[in-house]
């Protein structure tokens, strides 16, 4: 038994060697890391969309390889650093917790460069970009505030960071447009990912009230429950109308290609520097999936409002912001909250009855 | 009222896979197996069950591939631990790990799809009765499945005498074995049986929980399963006490968070955790007082020829 397991060991091992070994010396290779399985048909989904564009793009120029379900923390480390010495020139690694990771190896190898998604430590060698998804929120908010007819919202939350608390403000702020009564019932499911309890948390929204429901979390169980129950849900991450035929107002896509295919572009040419991005809607990094199941009015104003925000015509965090203890938010972007506040947010907006948890 | 009715609905669908998975691995324990391998004989009997009953459309066609699949893999686990002796604690951990990287491969066809989840159970009469009557005969088959099974292991194990062989295997199996009982054979059964309800806890899930497959959707629920045995000190009637406190306190939590209780979600969501293991190390302690555990739980035994 021992024997066979060396030598099982050992044809993999050198299968494996041999598939790193193999490609042409001029061939730019591209690594990715993903947090969950490319087909969670959420985050992941959309990274590895990206870089399938990226094969089409570039075709035999660049050789890509990912990495799936590789967990934050020390794990993630020694998966970058394997990508490394497999030969990868640029590396994307996809989920914050890479963060610091990702920035260890990237000290350790000062020739290889590295793409850190929504982070915000870079370095000579690492960029980091993300998607400014809370002018998506607004949109939803906007909608939200027109078809809910209890006025109340539902919101499950993944956890409580910056990231879904800016999100769950600017849906808000959007709602209070048209609404200026509009409730939000928030549940958070401390998971990004887990089916059953996300289902959990949209049925004991909707039995308390809530009828339209929005996430920050990534599968499509909450739009499957919403449209068991006949009530509205938007979207998270990518297009789930198939959940939800009847059901899904529209979905915050993230739409990463562009931005891969810019920066491989950009590594070809040599011109590859160490920058940090921040795309929304007018650099297409967020899309809006159509929109559906409201009438005709509600999105034409949808419609609107996303072209006023491509403008820049209309800014969800422009000032002033009130937040709940009614006071004022300091403006320190002259006409709005700028981009640090935005990031850092860790207050609610006025209108949220709620406390964020652990403050 | 009928958010009460509501409240309970969901409870019981959420302990449902919990007990189901429990109550095989509470049979395997007993016969003093220890298979670690739950969580992924429950997501590849997710990822079959979807199958299943995506091609067929039969929701119990659907079961009986999530069953099936289950006992397969916890066939490479009993041959594994039994044949070869291999340790049983390495050997369950890794066939998670098998089990979650075989589910994706499996389910890679039909990610993305759905079905129609499984009907929800409408009896003349008894289902219309007021209050009781929706959660007594309303919900999925499964529901009333996985409490039937429990009653019947009780019985097996504490009412028939295949029960007490088993029992007597799992406490001493070289006594067992010096008695003439066929121990591998037994053990064998039991892993079987843990693996066909494992498949089946996971199938529960695409089939009526969230009709759609995506991988790594059980999200620790094996584990969990594994925990209650534990804590319900391989008693069935105290597993199912501790698999619906579990389910009932992760659905109040989420209630409370959308009430505005004003505790924070993070001790929320450890609650569900805290409250099942502390109720059921106080019945153990006040019932028995010391350890219940299989004697021979978790040892590997090789027959002397």
């Amino acid at each position: 038994m021992r024997k066979i397991l060396i030598a099982a060991t050992a044809v993999m091992l050198t299968a494996g060697a041999s598939m790193f070994g193999a490609s042409a010396a001029e061939k730019l290779k591209v690594g990715f890391i993903y947090l969950g399985p490319v087909g969670d048909f959420g985050w992941t989904y959309q990274h590895d969309l990206a870089r399938q564009a990226l094969v089409k793009e570039f075709g035999d120029k660049i050789e890509t390889t990912y990495l799936e379900n590789v967990s934050e923390g020390p794990d993630a480390e020694r998966s970058i650093e394997q990508l490394v010495r497999a030969g990868n020139k640029l590396i994307f690694t996809t989920s914050f917790g890479y963060m610091d990771p990702t920035l260890k190896v990237a000290k350790k190898y000062p020739n290889v460069h590295f793409e850190h998604a929504t982070g915000f430590k870079r370095d000579k060698n690492m960029s980091i970009y993300n998607g400014r998804f809370y002018e998506g929120r607004y949109i939803q908010g906007v909608i939200a505030g027109k078809m809910s007819k209890s006025g109340v919202l539902g919101y499950i939350g993944s956890f409580p960071i910056p990231e879904v608390v800016m999100g769950i403000n600017a849906t808000i702020l959007g709602a209070q447009t048209v609404n200026p009564n509009i409730k939000v019932k928030i549940i958070w499911a401390n998971t990004w990912f887990d089916p059953g309890k996300e289902a959990d948390a949209a049925k004991a929204l909707l039995d308390q009230g809530a009828d339209v429901i929005m996430q920050h979390t990534d599968s499509p169980a909450a739009m499957q429950i919403a449209s068991e129950r006949g009530k509205l849900a938007f979207g998270q991450d990518s297009e789930m109308i198939k959940f939800g035929p009847n059901t899904q107002l529209t979905s915050i896509m993230d739409n990463w290609a562009p931005y891969y295919i810019d920066r491989v572009k950009a590594e070809l040419d040599g011109k590859w520097t160490s920058e940090d991005t921040w795309g929304g809607l007018k650099s297409k990094m967020v899309v809006m999936a159509p929109y559906t199941n409201m009438p005709d009015d509600v999105k034409k104003l949808a419609m609107d409002t996303e072209a006023a925000i491509i403008d820049g015509k209309l800014l969800p965090f422009k000032c002033p912001v009130v937040g709940q203890d009614g006071k004022e938010v300091e403006c320190k972007g002259g006409t709005h909250l700028d981009d640090g506040q935005v990031l850092g947010m860790n207050f609610y907006v006025k209108g949220i009855d709620d406390k964020i948890p652990g403050k | 009222m009928e958010l009460i009715e509501a409240i309970i609905l969901a409870v019981l669908a959420a302990s449902t896979p919990l007990l189901l998975a429990a109550t095989g691995e509470l049979v395997t324990e007993r016969a003093g197996v220890l298979n670690l391998g739950v969580e992924g004989m429950m997501i590849v009997g997710a990822a079959c069950g979807f199958g299943g009953a995506w091609l067929t459309g039969s929701i119990i066609i659907g079961a009986l591939c999530g069953i099936v699949a289950g006992t397969l893999l916890s066939l490479v686990f009993a041959l594994m631990t039994l044949g070869l002796a291999v340790n049983q604690v390495a050997t369950g951990l890794a066939l998670t790990i098998l089990g979650i990287g075989l589910s994706g491969l499996i389910g890679a066809g039909f990610v993305g799809e759905r079905i129609t989840p499984a009907p929800h159970l409408h009896l003349p009469v008894l289902t219309d009765i007021p209050l009781v009557g929706r959660i007594l005969f309303g919900e999925d088959a499964f529901v009333y499945l996985s409490l039937a099974l429990v009653v019947a292991v009780w019985l097996f194990l504490y009412r028939t005498r295949a029960g007490l062989v088993l029992r007597a295997v799992g406490d001493n199996h070289v006594s067992a074995h010096a008695l003439g009982y066929p121990v591998l054979k037994i053990r064998m059964f039991a892993v079987m049986f843990g693996g066909a309800c494992a498949g089946l806890a996971g199938a529960y899930l695409p089939l009526a929980y969230t009709p759609f497959f995506i991988p790594g959707m059980t999200a620790g629920r094996g584990w969990i399963a594994l925990a209650l045995v534990v804590f319900a000190s391989w008693r069935p009637g105290r597993l199912v006490v501790g698999a619906y406190l579990f389910g009932a306190v992760t659905i109040l939590q989420l209630h409370a968070q959308g009430w505005g209780v004003g505790i924070p979600s993070q001790f929320m969501s450890a609650l569900p955790y805290l409250a099942t293991v502390i109720v059921l190390v106080l019945i153990s302690r006040a019932r028995t007082g010391g350890s219940t555990a299989p004697a021979a739980l978790g040892t590997v035994f090789v027959p002397d020829r």
